[in-house]
């Protein structure tokens, strides 16, 4: 019951807001690992200003934050972490997983690195590069505002 | 189970790792000052451990008692990763080592290639590689200072210092194509000359920078909250941190006058007239003096540097080591094999080791290269100053707040690729 | 990762006589006790105790047993004139690849500095495979602290009277030693199309 049901034009218009609110609003918890960190902190400065996209606070606790950026090669010491600050984050929330290491081990594929971070969180959008430039993680992040723009508001409570 | 624990003082051993279970009554401690420890966990995911660094702090209110840290959440087995690649291929996994100086990585390794194979460099390669290294410098200081600030509180100078950090990225990418994993320095020389109006742009970029150093300057360093925050913490004398193996501006600023640009010179330096400086009381401000000064100094001998380029090429002429020209590909047959050689399989430097180090922003960057006469390194060992620098917080912070470590932290400037490796 | 003399093509014939011609370099020195104050310190002190010396691109290198490391390394750190009061880096090898059979397996590096003089020095202490351990250096300078550690973690040689000997690097739990030579480099298989995934 609810709003979930589709009641036509009442529940499209009530979508629509939900996602523009959802969209323009995507906080980042803060998740630089390593080199892709740098590139990361590189977006956020005036040069290329992600805060114009509605990304202007990165939130340290996760608890507070939309999106985690995976920015940076995962070891499996940290796999448990990183595991276990994406579930404290609440819904809605979405990963971006930026450089070539956190979407597919990138240069390393040894025993230490996991390959690609999808093995344990589900991941929307990747970004490839070594580091990617920082406008590459913006046009990610313009990416995730338009698949944000398809959902449905209630299959993610 | 209910147990109750009586009389005398509860030893922090038993509060430390053990939580406490309900019913237990822990009754008639001394409210001494060690029976009060709180362990707080500063985890490896924290705005202000510059990198997934975990520190278990043991509190005491808000006073340190004791800190542990733990690293290897960075771990990403280079070491072994190098041994399974040629030794041009591995140059590019040396650059992801220390992220934030990705061009001194880059020439320690190639000098300790170089010592291996006996090959000079030309000129203009050294020139150039000095001119690198100190852009690289600049930027990796601009990095420490945006992020100290921060997390000090001073927002305003991370938003500056990066735009000054994209000029000199901009050089970078005008240079190779790529704005931080260039792995431009390599055995023999450079991968590429500079392109034409790189060195008029370096130029204009070293005549503007005084003026913002001065501006960070004059927001900074007599700033009251910015002194009060920053002096008498974080000290550490000189025979302890020359014993606890600290190098770079976190042993300057404690009065050791070491610097591997001037003791152990290489690609140049002892050609230009440079100071070192160095700090007194060994204090989280006497660091952040030191660096501000270094990056004045590496202006010095950027102006000096700039003029009078030696013109020539920038490879070695050694066939083995280089890659031909492309334009000889099309005609010289020896080239073609030449070039397959070096690309499939890789050149071999006689059976030895070497040992090369260079001055980065945090200290001595090392590279241990041993090689068995294959064309695969057998072993190399990198050297990273950021690891020896972090073995002594724990005696830095003891008995200062939460809010000191921090500063600390910031002040030794470590990266956690350089620690993990 | 497929093995670079395999995509070559070369047989192992090739390969043993390619290797062979670019084994011993000519420019290999032995340090003569004469010359070189740091092997006359450690010969006069500690005879018996030195096994090789090399002169090698201008870097001198001392092997050792490992009986008397630690107070090898405080005289060399305490005497005036060779002064090697920085560790510059403590590190190991796994020889299993290249040694021949009368050679221990496994070398501890010990690259030391003087701040005075300006010099290196790399001592090595040789450890034999069926008993991994050596005195710890903490008590010469505490910088060995960690980096021993690191060679417990990646090597599993274990030092005696350590203050605290733990994993590192890798998780607390994790079994092996990544990087001596007989640990694999483990990763993912490239996905070829004959070793094509069915999931």
């Amino acid at each position: 019951m609810g709003v979930e049901q589709n009641l036509g034009f009442l529940t499209v218009s009530v979508n629509k807001a939900v996602n523009w609110a959802r969209r323009n609003s995507v906080w980042p918890a803060t998740f630089g690992l390593a080199c892709c960190a740098i590139e990361m902190m590189a977006s956020t400065n005036s040069r290329y200003d992600l805060a114009r996209f509605g990304s202007e606070a990165f939130r340290a606790s996760p608890r507070q934050a939309d999106l985690m950026i995976v920015a940076g090669r995962v070891s499996k010491k940290m796999a448990p972490v990183l595991r276990r600050i994406y579930d404290q984050m609440p819904e809605p929330k979405w990963v971006i997983s930026m450089g070539d290491c956190a979407s597919c081990g990138g240069v390393f594929n040894n025993y230490a690195i996991l390959q690609g971070v999808d093995q344990i969180v589900p991941v929307d959008i990747y970004v490839p590069g070594c580091p990617p430039n920082p406008d590459a993680l913006i046009y990610a992040i313009n990416q995730l505002q338009k698949k944000i723009d398809r959902e449905h508001f209630g299959d993610r409570r | 189970m209910a147990t109750t624990l009586s009389g005398g003082s509860v030893q922090p051993e038993i509060l430390k790792d053990v939580a406490v279970p309900r019913g237990v009554t822990v009754e008639s401690y001394e409210q001494s000052d060690e029976s009060e420890i709180m362990v707080v966990n500063m985890g490896p995911q924290h705005p202000s451990t510059h990198g997934v660094l975990r520190l278990v702090l043991e509190l005491d209110g808000e006073t340190i008692r004791k800190a542990t840290p733990h690293i290897g959440y960075l771990h990403t087995g280079l070491e072994k990763t190098m041994e399974n690649l040629s030794y041009y291929k591995a140059l590019v996994v040396t650059d992801r080592e220390d992220y934030l100086s990705n061009l001194v990585n880059n020439l320690a390794y190639s000098l300790a290639v170089e010592k291996l194979l006996d090959v000079e460099v030309t000129p203009r390669a050294r020139r150039l590689r000095l001119i690198l290294n100190e852009l690289e410098r600049i930027a990796s200081h601009l990095i420490w200072l945006g992020t100290h600030a921060l997390d000090i509180g001073a927002m305003t100078i991370f938003f500056y210092t990066w735009r000054e950090r994209d000029q000199i990225l901009d050089l970078k990418e005008m240079m190779s194509g790529v704005r931080m994993m260039t792995s431009w320095i390599c055995p023999g020389g450079l991968r590429g000359d500079v392109p034409e109006g790189w060195l008029y742009r370096a130029q204009k970029f070293v005549d503007n920078f005084p003026r913002k150093l001065d501006e960070y300057n004059r927001l900074l360093t007599k700033n009251p909250i910015w002194i009060e925050r920053l002096t008498g913490i974080g000290k550490i004398s000189a025979e302890d941190a020359i014993a606890w193996g600290m190098s770079g501006s976190s042993l300057r600023g404690s009065g050791v006058a070491w610097d591997v640009r001037k003791a152990n010179p290489y690609t140049g330096y002892d050609e230009f007239e440079f100071d070192i400086p160095v700090g007194s009381n060994g204090d989280v401000y006497d660091r952040y003096l030191v660096r501000i000064e270094e990056m004045r100094q590496s202006i010095r001998i950027l102006n000096q540097a700039l003029k009078d380029v030696p013109s020539g090429p920038v490879m070695t002429s050694d066939r083995k080591i280089a890659p031909p020209p492309r334009a000889e590909l099309d005609t010289s047959m020896e080239s073609l094999i030449h070039h397959f050689k070096l690309f499939t399989e890789g050149y071999h430097p006689p059976v030895g080791e070497a040992y090369a180090s260079c001055e980065s922003g945090r200290g001595e960057k090392g590279y241990y290269v041993v090689s068995d006469g294959s064309s695969i390194p057998y072993r190399v060992k990198i050297n990273g100053p950021s690891l020896k620098n972090l073995q002594a917080l724990p005696k830095m912070v003891e008995g200062l707040y939460i809010a000191d470590c921090v500063a600390i932290i910031g002040s030794i400037d470590i990266v956690l690729g350089d620690i993990d490796r | 990762m497929v093995d670079f003399d395999i995509r070559l093509g070369l047989s192992p014939a090739d390969l043993t006589a390619r290797e062979v011609q670019n084994k011993r370099p000519d420019d290999w020195k032995d340090l003569s006790a004469d010359d070189d104050i740091e092997l006359r310190l450690i010969l006069e002190n500690f005879p018996g105790q030195v096994v090789n010396s090399r002169l090698f691109r201008g870097e001198k290198t001392i092997w050792v047993k490992r009986d008397k490391i630690v107070a090898i390394l405080t005289i060399l750190r305490d005497n005036v004139e060779t002064a090697f009061n920085f560790l510059s880096d403590l590190t190991a090898v796994d020889q299993l690849k290249v040694h021949a059979p009368s050679q221990e397996r496994f070398e501890i590096v010990y690259n030391l500095y003087s701040m005075s003089t300006f010099k290196r020095l790399r001592v090595k202490a040789i450890v034999p495979e069926d008993d991994t351990t050596i005195d710890s250096v903490e008590t010469v300078w505490p910088a060995a602290n960690w980096l021993e550690r690191e060679v417990y973690d990646l090597f599993g040689i274990t030092f005696n009277n350590h203050s605290d000997l733990r994993r590192i690097q890798m998780p607390d739990d994790w079994i092996g030693h990544p990087l001596r030579k007989d640990y694999p480099m483990g990763g993912e298989q490239v996905e070829f199309s004959f070793n094509v995934r069915k999931s």
